[in-house]
């Protein structure tokens, strides 16, 4: 099992966000669905600890995630968050950031190639692209770390349907070529269909009646 | 030598005409200064008529262990006002009163072992409250805008603690923004001292009959003094102060007053 969720609870401000999920998911792509609201997001971020559940247990591979290293459990499960926040400077200097801090050259060339854009674009100013072509920086920047799980939170959210559906042939094609498992947010029941192996639908803090459904 | 000057209660009161034009102003265009106006003046009244009492004694005794006391009560208040100023800033007080004890000590520490003053309550006394207190503003202005800005660059900051940053680089840009915003306005009004301003020291040595030559110099040791204490101040304070932002295990912390809008709320 890639991940699992063992009665994991989370509060904001007191209230209740996410409430006793337990489930896991094996490699591949696994997409949590559901309305807005329903803590998906949260969920998504307990993950690689960007935040820590007020009670229950997320194992990664078997082990508590709080028994990693914690800088390296997010080089190798990465999240690429809903809004775009990229660095001053230009694409390349963003591209390369994570794998600078973690000592390592990154492939820059590479990692713009598996995120759809092509090479020209990392000597431009990160600050000139589109909201388009800023998320697809930020996949970039985190394919440039190498991961083994990536986290994506609503990839799509700010994109027109044109750009949406480029990104989502990205995904399919990153899914194709890399063996890296994929852990997607998304509010669209038919995007998640298209893209997952596997559907987590979430209401409310609460998994749906079909908690880890096969899409058909 | 500089002759005593007297100064009578009636010559400090007939310089609240001024401060009429100033309620005047705030009446006429609306701005609804008037109460702040009237506190200011009373406040000011008060606190520098009782501090001037204390003085006078403190001279008088001419014992250090006073003079240590009066500075440590500065500290503390100093603390206690700028930490109004930096609200966003979770747990801002020990910082700031950290900021403000390393800023005075080090500064008037230095000034004493290089032989610029005589350890004498008439020099540490006021150098002290000016260190103090321009160490405590620019330690509320650096600690206003690390809230700030901390609290508009949650996305940018978790993004970044994603790609396996530690909480010091992915505040990093923050915190440089912040410690010059604490010391851009002293820097900026040292440049212009002479041309545009003439600060306040200068003037109180030229009113009390001081040589100019003499005021300069004073003034001029006093402008290094405050730019090393200001440097000092907003320096400790974000540094200290930043790490209240996250836990242990480089998690940016849930900031207060935040809910749906924050990163992951959804």
């Amino acid at each position: 099992m890639l991940f699992e969720f063992d009665h994991v609870s989370f509060r904001r401000g007191g209230a209740v966000v996410l409430e006793e999920l337990s489930f896991g998911i094996s490699e591949g792509t696994t997409c949590i669905a559901g309305p807005s609201g329903a803590g998906k997001s949260t969920l998504l971020r307990l993950f690689n600890r960007l935040a820590d559940p007020a009670g229950g247990t997320v194992r990664y591979r078997g082990r508590d995630v709080r028994d990693y290293d914690v800088l390296a459990l997010r080089r190798e499960v990465s999240l690429v968050p809903q809004l775009p926040a990229l660095l001053d400077g230009t694409v390349a200097t963003n591209v390369s950031f994570g794998a600078r801090l973690a000592g390592n050259a990154a492939d820059v060339p590479t990692a713009l190639r598996l995120a759809g854009l092509d090479e020209a674009f990392a000597d431009r100013p990160a600050g000139r692209l589109s909201v388009g072509e800023q998320q697809r920086v930020m996949l970039a920047r985190a394919l440039a770390l190498r991961p083994k799980v990536l986290l994506l939170d609503e990839p799509t959210a700010a994109l027109d349907e044109r750009a949406k559906g480029a990104v989502e042939r990205t995904l399919l094609d990153l899914r194709a070529r890399l063996s890296l498992s994929v852990v997607f947010v998304t509010h669209e029941l038919a995007q998640a269909e298209r893209l997952a192996d596997r559907i987590v639908w979430l209401e409310a803090g609460r998994l749906g009646p079909d908690p880890a459904r096969v899409p058909s | 030598m500089i002759a005593a000057i007297h100064i009578t209660l009636g010559q400090v009161a007939a310089t609240l005409a001024l401060v009429g034009i100033a309620v005047a102003v705030s009446a006429w265009q609306r701005a609804d200064l008037e109460r702040d106006i009237g506190i200011a003046v009373i406040r000011s009244f008060i606190q520098l008529m009782a501090i001037g009492y204390v003085i006078d004694v403190i001279f008088e005794q001419d014992n250090l262990a006073f003079v240590f006391a009066l500075l440590a009560a500065m500290v503390l208040f100093g603390a206690i006002t700028a930490r109004s100023r930096a609200r966003k800033v979770p747990h801002a007080f020990w910082p700031l009163l950290i900021a403000l004890a390393v800023a005075g000590a080090t500064t008037l520490g230095l000034v004493l072992v290089l032989g610029v003053f005589d350890p004498d309550a008439r020099y540490l006394v006021p150098v002290g409250g000016m260190v103090i207190g321009n160490a405590m503003t620019a330690a509320a202005v650096a600690l206003n805008r690390l809230g700030d800005d901390v609290t508009a660059s949650t996305n940018q900051i978790e993004a970044t603690l994603s790609l396996g940053a530690t909480s010091t680089q992915a505040i990093h840009p923050i915190v440089r923004r912040s410690l010059r915003s604490g010391m851009i306005p002293l820097i900026d009004s040292t440049k212009t001292t002479g041309l545009i301003f003439f600060p306040g020291t200068m003037v109180g040595m030229l009113l009390a009959g001081a040589e100019p030559v003499d005021a300069v110099r004073l003034q001029l040791i006093l402008l290094y003094v405050l730019l090393g204490s200001v440097a000092l101040g907003a320096l400790t304070s974000v540094l200290l102060a930043y790490r209240n932002f996250f836990t242990p295990a480089q998690q940016l912390r849930e900031l207060p007053g935040q809910g749906e809008d924050m990163p992951g709320a959804s």
